[in-house]
């Protein structure tokens, strides 16, 4: 792994995200509680939508266009509705948000 | 021959290393112990009792006179090192003095983080970590009427706090995250805590940043925050965390990070130097609690005394106690993935738990109200218990019977007879049960009978249960809609119980109405937010994190992801100025699609996010703000030309629906709010499919409410007609108000009113005239708060947050 400093915690609001621009795409980095975080695939599997600007609810969050809802741990979409999300590797060193930069530059070292 | 040991500072990990070293080689070393403080080692832990006035100083003493007299130890209390000479090894003292040294221990804990604000410097801001501060703060109770400002809601601040109350002193706790004691609880928890502080008289204000530490005469006077609050205060304490206290080693040369570094020996860089306590970094880890400060004691008296031994941080989960709250946090409750929380809440008795499970193992726990279990939990932390067998019941504790779930009927049936049941109407329960005597079986017939229920509708949740505790099995309880699987209460049940419990937070919501989830979801938050802030717009902050993205960013998201901007055009009016800078944001942005609405404005549909807050600031500059076409909240005033043009107007129709948009815009309501404006009967401004409508005629105006012409086509029905603008102003004022005091969340108009009836609607803003002013008033202390721009704050202050955090990208092509 390669971790790379990202923001402090205190840059994604409580319940919220952020994004990160990535060789994979966009990544969101949501804040579930003040010292949790997890980050996955920007891109609702359904239509595409924004994740980013959910809701966070406990460790998921509601996709805004059409109130999907995924694990932020897993990525399974919940209920009846069938879909995954990417999650990424994150962790908290002395209130910085890091993410592991090998798995967001994976698919380009592979090219 | 016996080798020279200088201790430098004598604080709780250098007294304990001492008890080893004595215990098992007495002759050793002859031994110097510095320390700045006036005085040997005492038990810092309990200075709080001696705050509180439970303990005096004596009682915490834990190294005496005779002590350090039986141990041959010569003690330079008082005295502060000032110099480590490592070539010489030496160590030189303020007085002036050099010693020479074999081994030297450098254990000087840590030192207060004082927040460099201007007027730090002034008498009387003071940290709590020794003698001193404890006794400067002692002082001030015996000061008539004194003032405190405690900065910081970790446990020292509210430690000093709990203290200074006690002996009678006014105390503020200025904290600057959102709840409590962040590190340690989670936000029900936190909010329990600050009720139980309230309790005790302790003001809390959470989310507060300060500015400025004023003073007169070179002493503190007040604190201000940066929205321009003072809070008067003789003395300020800061308490707002530590920091390894490393200059003195880091001076010698010392390898050193946040602390100074040590092995698993306790050695330092220098084989001839020693470190332990607060002052050390092993590993990566600092310390802030005595535990492993005592196990790095035992490892370095071995060390001197030539054994081996290799100090480990063992992962101890913390337990806490804030003077006289019962609450209880172990381990980690936060941090990780694959976790799953199991959360017990009991309002009536303030009890609150939750459990963290990984792996079938609690990694976390906090209690509050009952911690009788907290060892128990911490006892299957420490020893990584697998709990999968008693999952279910484990919340339970270990003394679990198989307890009933609380039943929610007892307390209904626990009422007296003179309990009011019914607000709008005066009924009590009393007259619902004789109701019920004399024959009454249904919702219905109570209505018909006692008239409870009949206005605006939110008691028909409780006149049910007392329809079922006294007919018990005769009446079956229609099964009412819950907001969310979050609870099992209605909406209306949730409106009611905010009010009455006067809950202003939604930790309070969560905690005191039995929330299942750890904060909701995506369903009941956006509701609980709007009812919050409708019932309590001044104590009450807006949570962004709980709306509906079109409402957090203040623009409309496309399908596409990027965002629509309706800037507000009052009335429908708009000037040659206006429509250039329009024009200019569309070329700026290249905004793809330009449109006039339905709602007489226009639209500028496909703009991304991050061109948001600029485009908002180049509108802003030509007057415009936002249209909150997104929002549950006000959304347009259609006009007619009215009688400044037209033939036919009989009143100025356009000025009317201007006024009434410049009065009404920013609010927010249960669902989107439309009203409409037209000059005559020939109604040119739709007015009669609106949620307020309003028909100009000779003799004044008509009002008319509960229209749509969305998914239903409803046409409004008349509320009343008034003779001048004014009264026009206040009725409609007054009819939001009501509409945003009593509906539930995403119910429009006409379907709130379908509920309630209007006769009701009419009797508490038609005939009760000081009804209507006190809702418009109501109105109007909202509007304080909310009638403001989101688009230009926005711009501002939160511009950064629509830009992505980092750009990675860009790294890897560097
Ligand atoms: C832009 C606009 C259409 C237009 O190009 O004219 C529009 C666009 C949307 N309308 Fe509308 N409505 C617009 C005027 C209307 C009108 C006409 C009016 O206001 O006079 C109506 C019928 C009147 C009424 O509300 O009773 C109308 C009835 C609806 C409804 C049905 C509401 C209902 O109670 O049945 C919805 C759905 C909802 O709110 O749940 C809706 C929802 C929407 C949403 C917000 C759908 C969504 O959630 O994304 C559309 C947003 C498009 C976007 O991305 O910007 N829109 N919508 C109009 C904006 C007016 C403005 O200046 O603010
Ligand atoms: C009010 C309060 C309540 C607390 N409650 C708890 C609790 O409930 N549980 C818990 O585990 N921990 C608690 N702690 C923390 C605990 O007290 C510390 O972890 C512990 O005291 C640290 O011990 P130490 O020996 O490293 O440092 P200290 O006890 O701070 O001792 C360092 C000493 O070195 C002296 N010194 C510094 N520099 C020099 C110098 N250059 N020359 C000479 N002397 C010097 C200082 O004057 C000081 O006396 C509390 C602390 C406070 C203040
Ligand atoms: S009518 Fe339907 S498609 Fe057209 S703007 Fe309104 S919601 Fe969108
Ligand atoms: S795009 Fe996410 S739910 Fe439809």
């Amino acid at each position: 792994m390669s971790w790379i400093d990202i923001c402090s915690v205190a840059e994604i609001p409580l319940r919220g995200a952020r994004i990160v621009k990535t060789s994979v795409g966009c990544v969101a980095v949501f804040r579930t509680d003040t010292e949790e975080v997890f980050a996955t695939s920007d891109r609702c599997p359904h239509k595409g939508g924004p994740l980013s600007e959910g809701i966070v609810h406990g460790r998921k969050v509601t996709c805004p266009l059409h109130n999907w809802v995924f694990s932020l741990e897993t990525g399974d979409a919940q209920g009846a509705d069938e879909g995954q999300i990417a999650t990424y590797a994150t962790q908290i060193v002395d209130g910085r948000v890091m993410l592991d930069g090998s798995e967001l530059t994976a698919s380009v070292a592979a090219e | 021959m016996t080798q020279k040991l200088i201790i430098i500072g004598a604080g709780m990990a250098a007294g304990r290393a001492l008890e080893h070293l004595f215990e098992t080689a007495p002759d050793a070393y002859d031994v110097t112990l510095f320390n700045a403080e006036p005085r040997g080692t005492y038990n810092r832990i309990m200075l709080s009792p001696v705050l509180s006035g439970d303990k005096n100083f004596q009682e915490i003493v834990t190294h005496t006179a005779q002590w350090y007299e039986d141990n041959n130890v010569t003690c330079r209390f008082g005295e502060t090192v000032t110099n480590i000479d490592r070539a010489a090894r030496t160590v030189t003292s303020d007085t002036g003095e050099t010693l020479a040294y074999d081994k030297l221990i450098i254990a000087t804990g840590s030192n207060p983080f004082i927040i460099p604000l201007p007027g730090h410097n002034l008498d009387g801001v003071i940290a709590y970590r020794d003698l001193e501060d404890t006794n400067a703060m002692i002082a001030l109770g015996d000061k008539p009427d004194a003032k405190a400002v405690v900065i910081g809601g970790g446990l020292l601040g509210l430690e000093a706090a709990a203290g200074l109350a006690l002996r009678g002193v006014d105390v503020t706790v200025v904290h600057i995250m959102g709840h409590l004691m962040e590190r340690q609880l989670d936000e029900a928890a936190g909010y329990l805590l600050r009720k139980a502080l309230v309790d005790k008289g302790i003001t809390v204000k959470c989310s507060a940043n300060s500015k400025e530490i004023l003073g007169e005469n070179g002493k503190v006077r007040a604190l201000l925050l940066d929205d321009g609050t003072e809070l008067p205060c003789d003395l300020l304490v800061m308490a707002v965390g530590i920091r390894p206290s490393i200059a003195l080693a880091a001076d010698a040369g010392l390898a050193t990070g946040r602390g100074i570094h040590v092995d698993d020996q306790m050695v330092t860089s220098d084989e001839n130097i020693l470190s332990l306590g607060e002052c050390v970094e092993h590993n990566g880890d600092i310390f802030g609690l005595v535990a492993p400060l005592y196990d790095q004691a035992k490892v370095l008296a071995k060390t001197l005394t030539g054994e081996d031994a290799a100090f480990v941080n063992k992962d101890v989960a913390t337990k806490l106690k804030v003077t006289g709250c019962d609450l209880f946090s172990a381990g980690d409750f936060a941090d990780g993935e694959g976790r799953e929380d199991i959360v017990f809440r009991d309002p009536a008795r303030g009890v609150y738990k939750r459990l963290v499970i990984e792996d079938n193992r609690i990694c976390g726990a906090v209690m509050y109200g009952d911690t009788a279990d907290g060892n128990w939990f911490f006892g299957l932390i420490k020893d990584r218990t697998d709990i999968s067998e008693m999952r279910d019941t484990l919340i339970f504790g270990p003394a679990f019977q198989g307890g009933a779930a609380p039943d929610p009927m007892a307390a209904v049936a626990a009422l007296p007879a003179d309990a009011e049941i019914c607000g709008c109407n005066g009924v009590c329960k009393g007259q619902i049960v004789d109701a019920i005597g004399n024959g009454a079986t249904t919702l219905e017939d109570v209505k018909a009978v006692t008239k409870a229920s009949g206005s605006c509708g939110t008691c028909t949740g409780l006149v049910e249960q007392v329809l079922s505790v006294t007919l018990g099995d005769d009446f079956v309880l229609p099964a009412a809609k819950s907001v969310c699987g979050c609870t099992d209460l209605t909406h209306e049940d949730v409106r009611r119980l905010i009010k009455s419990g006067e809950l202003k937070s939604q930790p309070a919501v969560w905690q005191e109405l039995g929330w299942t989830t750890p904060n909701g979801c995506h369903v009941c938050r956006p509701a609980i937010n709007y009812y919050l802030l409708a019932d309590w717009p001044l104590d009450y902050a807006d949570d962004p994190q709980s709306r509906f993205v079109n409402e957090r960013n203040h623009a409309n998201i496309q399908k596409d992801g990027t965002y629509s901007v309706v800037p507000r055009m009052w009335g429908g009016i708009t000037t040659p100025e206006e429509l250039r800078a329009i024009a200019d944001a569309a070329d700026k942005y290249a905004v793809p699609t330009v449109k006039v609405t339905g709602g007489q404005r226009i639209d500028l549909l496909g703009v991304k996010k991050e061109d948001l807050p600029a485009i908002w600031f180049d509108l802003n500059q030509a007057g415009l703000v936002s249209g909150h076409a997104y929002s549950k909240g006000l959304r347009t005033v259609k006009t007619c030309v009215g009688s400044d043009h037209c033939r036919f107007g009989t009143q100025d129709s356009t000025g009317l629906g201007v006024k009434l948009e410049k009065h009404l815009w920013g609010s927010w309501t249960p669902h989107k709010l439309k009203l409409g404006v037209s000059g005559c009967p020939r109604n040119c401004a739709e007015a009669t499919c609106k949620d307020i409508g309003v028909i100009c005629v000779d003799s004044g105006y008509e009002i008319s409410v509960a229209g749509a012409a969305g998914m239903e086509v409803i046409e409004t029905q008349l509320l009343c007609k008034v003779a001048t603008e004014e009264e026009a102003m206040e009725v409609i004022s007054a009819m939001t108000q009501i509409y945003r005091e009593n509906a539930k969340y995403l119910d429009r108009i006409h379907k709130w009113v379908a509920k309630v009836g209007l006769d009701w609607v009419k009797e508490q803003i038609v005939d009760d005239l000081e009804n209507r002013q006190t809702l418009a008033e109501r109105f109007e202390l909202s509007q304080s708060v909310y009638r403001n721009d989101p688009w230009a704050e926005h711009a501002r202050e939160k511009a950064q947050i629509y830009q992505p955090v980092a750009n990675l990208t860009l790294e890897a092509a560097e």
